[in-house]
């Protein structure tokens, strides 16, 4: 019986699939035995030497460390490094704008759905590159030069170059403190990831306690870095280029109007009689929130989720017309010049596609858990 | 899975690329660029997006400049005529791999001749014009020289050899500068003028237009060192033929103001009893066939679109309005690196 089984799964289930397999197999081959001759006719070789050589041509920004004696490997790691950022960035707080939005929407109050709808549909429905456009134009058009900056907050100044903000550095050998405080976090967010919320903030308190203890015995004191301004900019603090600031606003605020839709209809495809059901057990509104909505709602959820991450990632690639050096666009530079556009396309579409593909494969396991989930 | 999606994906890629170029695969040696753009009917040349003086649209759409006329010398040569030429806007990222992919036949836009692009895949043939990088910074700043400019935001372009003459001036000087990139010309002011950035730099002939254009500024100018770059229109790797067929279309325009030809006195000059002119126009025949190409093809760029010195004047000289002196850009005689050589 089985064996009988076995054969026909070889007729019916292998054999289209090894046929499908050699099809395109066969297509792969000739495509790229087109390739190359067409390649080779045009004298041009596929060779990625040219990534150790010195990359000369400056970033105007980079995460990462890089100069321009840096190698050209080394510039592309900088723009893979400045793409992540800016993913992150906009993957994380578009999607916490993207809750109150969905809640606004699936409120009773009349103000709150037509604001929050509005927002989502102009966001949704106008083009990102004009988004990005006019939020660098805004930004670097309305604000005044360094001259006049602005300074909302003492220690804060703002202007047309960027956002600077005074910032502080720890004076002394500060790494055992460093190492304190680390660990007091990691014990403090598994405390809270398992809802020990009180032995949490014992956790803390006590962590607190021993940082004052540390500070003091290591003798460590503060000193802050107030931006002031030199000859043409300001120097010193922390700083956020209008060019970023460009891209994460004009992506996050685009990203937002679809995560708010995701959301939204995440909850709504759970059924109203999970609400009558939970309520009928006794538990109270929060408590059905937390235990029966939201993780049926979030198992709807992911797989637009990881579209939406992954277009998030693909949409970074705009950046280049706000002047942010992300991977595409130092690729394009290293492109023109050493002339090697096959390899650098070839390794740009590669570094893209294993990001998508590790946003999926992290989406696809916390799918798996989001059964198991309660918040 | 993943690997074998990965592999697809891959695969697709390459197919994609391969199926950019419709050109068929044909043999070298016997000269295909020139067989193609006869069969086409026109020459396709990558163009500036908006380089003033020398590739630019004007309001009415017609292409004007001295790259342009450079294309059209080159049109002229394999076909005859001045308006057989096709202008293909091209970043400056995007204009080398233009080129290696056949999407156009030559490249004459504001390309700086350099080492690693000559060795990556194409052929520079002669300069059209020697320019060099600079930084305009507004007059109110004081900055004279280059030490001035220590600490402040320059707009630079990239998929230009500017940005690595820019990082040059820096790590040669010891001066910090800020440099904020952009892909293209527009941006580029636009950011520099909605001051974004102290100092813009960029070729010292853009910098002259863009001043010309903003006449109620005041800017300076400063050279960020005494290197020259010559631009150079270029052509891809394998074509011998279609490389000495642009090499001497542009020496046409530069033999022609050596020779004293011009546009308005090309006819009379056919009754030369001088030798040189006699064969340069074609009346004496044998150099146009040597290219392949009609012996009075050099009679021809000179009727339809000039000697170098007119291009000249009327793209980048007096007539322009932009009044970019000739600077480097004379003759050799007149103390110019201009250097016309001998159509024998």
């Amino acid at each position: 019986m089985r064996r009988q089984l076995a054969s026909r799964d070889l007729l019916r289930w292998w054999l289209p699939q090894a046929l499908f397999a050699l099809a395109v197999a066969v297509v792969g081959a000739i495509t790229m035995f087109v390739a190359a001759q067409n390649l080779s006719v045009r004298g041009i070789v596929l060779d990625f030497d040219f990534l150790s050589s010195t990359a000369r041509f400056p970033l105007s920004e980079s995460v990462l460390a890089y100069s321009p004696s840096s190698t050209f490997a080394r510039a592309l790691v900088a723009g893979l490094g400045n793409t992540v950022l800016l993913a992150l960035v906009v993957s994380v707080f578009s999607t916490l704008l993207g809750i109150p939005l969905a809640l606004a929407r699936r409120s009773s109050h009349p103000l709150a759905i037509g604001t929050a709808g509005t927002f989502i549909d102009a966001v949704r429905n106008t083009p990102l590159v004009v988004q990005l456009l006019f939020w660098y134009g805004v930004l670097t058009v309305t604000l005044p030069p360094p001259g006049n900056a602005l300074q909302p907050i003492p220690g804060i100044f703002l202007n047309d170059r960027g956002l600077y903000i005074t910032s502080f550095g720890i004076t002394g050998t500060a790494l055992p403190l460093f190492l304190v405080a680390m660990g007091g976090l990691l014990v403090v967010a598994v405390l809270a990831w398992r809802g020990r919320l009180h032995q949490a903030s014992v956790v803390t308190l006590a962590g607190v306690i021993a940082a004052s203890v540390l500070w003091l015995s290591l003798g460590l004191g503060i000193a802050p870095d107030v931006p002031h301004l030199d000859r043409y900019n300001f120097v010193g603090g922390v700083s956020l280029t209008p060019e970023f600031a460009a891209v994460a606003l004009g992506s996050i605020l685009y990203a937002s109007g679809f995560a708010a839709e995701i959301i939204r209809a995440g909850i709504a495809a759970v059924p109203a009689g999970q609400w009558d059901a939970c309520r009928a057990m006794g538990l109270s509104e929060r408590q059905c929130l937390r235990l029966v909505i939201v993780p049926q709602a979030l198992r709807v959820m992911v797989p637009p989720m990881t579209n939406q991450f992954a277009a998030i990632l693909k949409n970074s690639t705009l950046a280049l017309v706000v002047g942010y050096p992300d991977l595409n666009s130092i690729a394009n530079t290293t492109m023109n010049h050493t002339g090697h556009a096959l390899e650098c396309v070839a390794l740009v579409a590669l570094i893209y596609f294993t990001l998508a593909a590790m946003i999926s494969l992290g989406m696809a396991l916390l799918e798996r858990r989001s059964g198991r989930w309660a918040l | 899975m993943t690997a074998a999606r990965a592999l697809l994906t891959l695969a697709g890629l390459v197919a994609s690329l391969s199926a950019c170029s419709e050109r068929p695969a044909v043999p070298t040696a016997s000269g295909p660029t020139l067989a193609e753009v006869r069969a086409r009917g026109f020459v396709r040349c990558g163009a500036g997006k908006d380089t003033t003086g020398f590739s630019a649209p004007d309001a009415h759409g017609h292409w004007g400049g001295l790259d342009v006329d450079t294309c059209r010398a080159i049109a002229v040569a394999a076909l005859g005529s001045r308006d057989k030429a096709e202008f293909v806007p091209l970043t400056g990222q995007q204009r080398i791999t233009a080129l290696l992919t056949g999407e156009i036949d030559v490249l004459p836009r504001t390309t700086t001749w350099t080492l690693q692009r000559d060795a990556g895949g194409i052929n520079f043939t002669i300069p059209n014009y020697y320019d060099y990088t600079a930084f305009m910074i507004g007059a109110e700043s004081g900055a004279k020289t280059l030490r001035d400019l220590d600490g402040a935001t320059v707009c630079v372009q990239t998929g230009s050899l500017t940005e690595i003459v820019f990082a040059d001036v820096a790590r040669r000087t010891r001066i910090v500068l800020h440099p904020v990139i952009f892909d293209n010309v527009q941006s580029t002011r636009q950011a520099f003028l909605a001051g974004r950035c102290d100092a813009l730099a960029t070729d010292q002939s853009a910098l002259v237009a863009l001043r010309a254009m903003k006449p109620s500024h005041h800017f300076t100018i400063i050279p960020a060192s005494d290197d020259i770059a010559p631009l150079t229109p270029a052509v891809r790797h394998g074509d011998d033929q279609w490389f000495d067929i642009v090499k001497f279309s542009i020496e046409a325009m530069l033999v022609a103001e050596h020779l004293g030809i011009t546009r308005a006195n090309v006819e009379a000059k056919r009754q030369s009893r001088d030798p040189i002119i006699r064969r340069f126009l074609g009346v004496e025949p044998g150099n146009g066939r040597a290219l392949g190409l009609r012996d009075d093809f050099a009679y021809q760029i000179v009727r339809q679109v000039g000697n170098y010195a007119e291009v000249y004047d009327i793209n980048l000289g007096a007539a322009s309005g932009l009044n970019i002196p000739r600077g480097p850009n004379r003759l050799r005689r007149d103390g110019g690196l201009m250097v016309p050589i001998g159509f024998y």
